[in-house]
């Protein structure tokens, strides 16, 4: 199941093997995790239905299988527009009556927007677990002595540019100004005559629709179920804690690192202790920076 | 013409402004001078739209702004400097000022107005890549000025611009505030260099604990006894 061993044999170039496993997983790393990072750091809202919205990207990538035997490649296309909808339809309906209530109700909504995501894909869709198998799966890429398959480096490219281009998006263009003013100084921005309300909007959006993107690009990685989104959404949170709330190249150095410790933790020991390293770096950031989760405010907000 | 017509505000239950009215007449040079938490910024504020009076009306040229949010308000040509600068921090001096031109009346002008602003504000085009945050207090101010200029105001709000900065800043400041208006743009001027503003403004309000207790030709006022012994120790 696990992509770092999915890779391929390790017999030759282990080291390779293993340093090219780390940036084609911390690329997807990287899509998941920017979108969080996104929302925090404009609305400072932690979102914790992240994950579920990865989880839709992925039944969409399965169901547009099933149905047309559609690539996840091409179906990605379609779910970027697609989930920057469902985001500005969640945004009216749900966090824009929270969007400046204490940190607590945020947190209550958002878990129970989770919660809610989760039993909806289970009624609607049973806690069978799914599988894309698109034909690239099979196919086994040589670069010198190391093999990987096809899938997984078409993705992690797709990740990265799609990556790279949000992040080109908030520092050069008007739009990502104005997302950036907003989040560093909301009143002045309004003095500005930016109407802050609808930069939520469109921020809530444009990080729903990153994290759907990668939900479509991860499905033929993973099985696809009901609770899929879990195992990405902890990752999620060291990435963008790592990397510094707010901070999109961060979350992007954050992935690397995630992923190098995923690895080298796979590797080393076994792909069933991946959560436990996950866990164990979690901690030791939380303990290096004991402010913790919304204790960074301001810190190069968005400085991108 | 911009009217405030008893314009009660509070935060909470504290209340900020009581039956304030006042008028800004197109091309004045208004100042609102008064002790500190005397309501000044709050009048701003009111009038910018961040603040929403519980009572009263303002009006720009006879139309009601009440249902107008803070946002729009700045399309219709009103535009506050806020105490504090406020600057954008982590963005350099050019986005800041390209920030000010957000508003549709100022797009299409941008680039001219921008040339503008660096020629009124040289140093700004010296320090254009340089972070907002990292001027000097005096650039700062340049800068918020500059910013607010760059959405071509119709009234120019100014809260304590020369706040901690050096005589010789605080000269040239007025300075410029006197240029600003040469140019046709109106401004309301809250002030702590009392004298200065008096000098400078065409009229004067003075307020206390909320309420205008003074209200004329700023050469009276300068004169006037009250304000003489309340604010230029005299
Ligand atoms: N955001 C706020 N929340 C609560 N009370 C406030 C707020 N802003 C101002 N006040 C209170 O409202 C009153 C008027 O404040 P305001 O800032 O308008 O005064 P000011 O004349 O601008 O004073 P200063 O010279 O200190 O800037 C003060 O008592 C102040 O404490
Ligand atoms: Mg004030």
């Amino acid at each position: 199941m696990d992509p770092a061993r999915r890779l391929g044999p390790a017999q030759i170039g282990v080291l390779t093997q293993l340093v090219v496993a780390t940036v084609l997983l911390g690329g997807i790393y990287a899509l998941i995790s920017v979108g969080l990072t996104l929302i925090f750091g404009i609305m400072r809202v932690v979102n914790f239905a992240h994950g579920e919205f990865l989880m839709l990207g992925m039944y969409l990538a399965f169901w547009a299988f099933v149905a047309f035997t559609a690539d996840p490649y091409f179906v990605v296309v379609v779910a970027i527009p697609l989930f920057f909808v469902v985001g500005l339809v969640v945004y009216g309906l749900v966090m824009r009556g929270v969007i400046h209530a204490s940190h607590n109700v945020q947190i209550f909504t958002t878990v129970g927007l989770s919660t809610v995501l989760q039993n909806v894909a289970l009624v609607a869709w049973s806690g069978d677990f799914r599988y894309v198998r698109p034909w690239h799966l099979s196919t086994v890429l040589r670069a010198g002595s190391t093999i990987f398959n096809l899938t997984q480096v078409v993705a992690s490219l797709i990740a990265v540019a799609l990556t790279l281009t949000l992040v080109a998006f908030m520092k050069w263009t008007h739009a990502g100004r104005v997302m950036r003013a907003t989040a560093q100084d909301r009143d002045a921005a309004t003095l500005m005559g930016i109407d802050t309300d609808r930069v939520y909007r469109l921020t809530f959006a444009i990080g729903i629709a990153a994290v759907g993107a990668a939900g479509v690009l991860v499905a033929p990685l993973y099985s696809v179920y009901p609770t899929a989104g879990l195992q990405f959404v902890l990752l999620s949170y060291v990435v963008v804690v790592l990397g510094g709330l707010g901070d999109m190249l961060g979350a992007m150095i954050g992935s690397l690192i995630v992923a190098a410790v995923e690895v080298a933790g796979s590797y080393l020991f076994g792909a069933a202790w991946k959560e436990i390293f996950y866990f164990i770096l979690f901690i030791l950031v939380l303990g290096f920076r004991p402010a913790g989760l919304f204790g960074q405010r301001g810190a190069g907000t968005l400085g991108v | 013409m911009l009217r405030l017509e008893g314009i009660d505000a509070f935060y909470g239950d504290l209340q900020a402004l009581a039956k304030v009215s006042l008028e800004v007449r197109d091309g004045e040079i208004v100042a609102l001078v008064g002790a500190n938490a005397a309501g000044k910024s709050t009048t701003l504020r009111v009038i910018s739209g961040l603040v929403s009076p519980r009572r009263g009306r303002v009006l720009l040229d006879d139309a009601d702004l009440g249902g107008v949010p803070a946002y729009q308000r700045v399309d219709r040509g009103i535009v506050q400097v806020p105490e504090g600068r406020r600057l954008f921090p982590f963005m350099t001096v050019a986005e800041n000022l390209l920030l000010g031109a957000h508003a549709e009346r100022a797009r299409g002008d941008r680039d001219r107005t921008l040339a503008h602003v660096y020629e009124l504000f040289p140093v700004l085009g010296e320090r254009r890549t340089q972070l907002a945050g990292s001027l000097s207090g005096g650039e700062q101010q340049m800068c918020a000025i500059g910013r607010a200029l760059m959405a071509r105001p119709r009234i120019l709000m100014l809260d304590e611009p020369t706040l901690g900065l050096a005589p010789v800043l605080v000269a040239r400041i007025f300075e410029t505030v006197r240029t600003i208006n040469s140019q046709g743009v109106t401004v309301l001027l809250v002030e702590q260099n009392v004298r200065q503003a008096l000098t400078l403004a065409h009229r004067a309000c003075v307020l206390e604990s909320g309420r205008l207790v003074l209200e004329g030709q700023a050469r009276e006022l300068l004169g006037d006894d009250r304000l003489k012994r309340a604010y230029l120790g005299l």
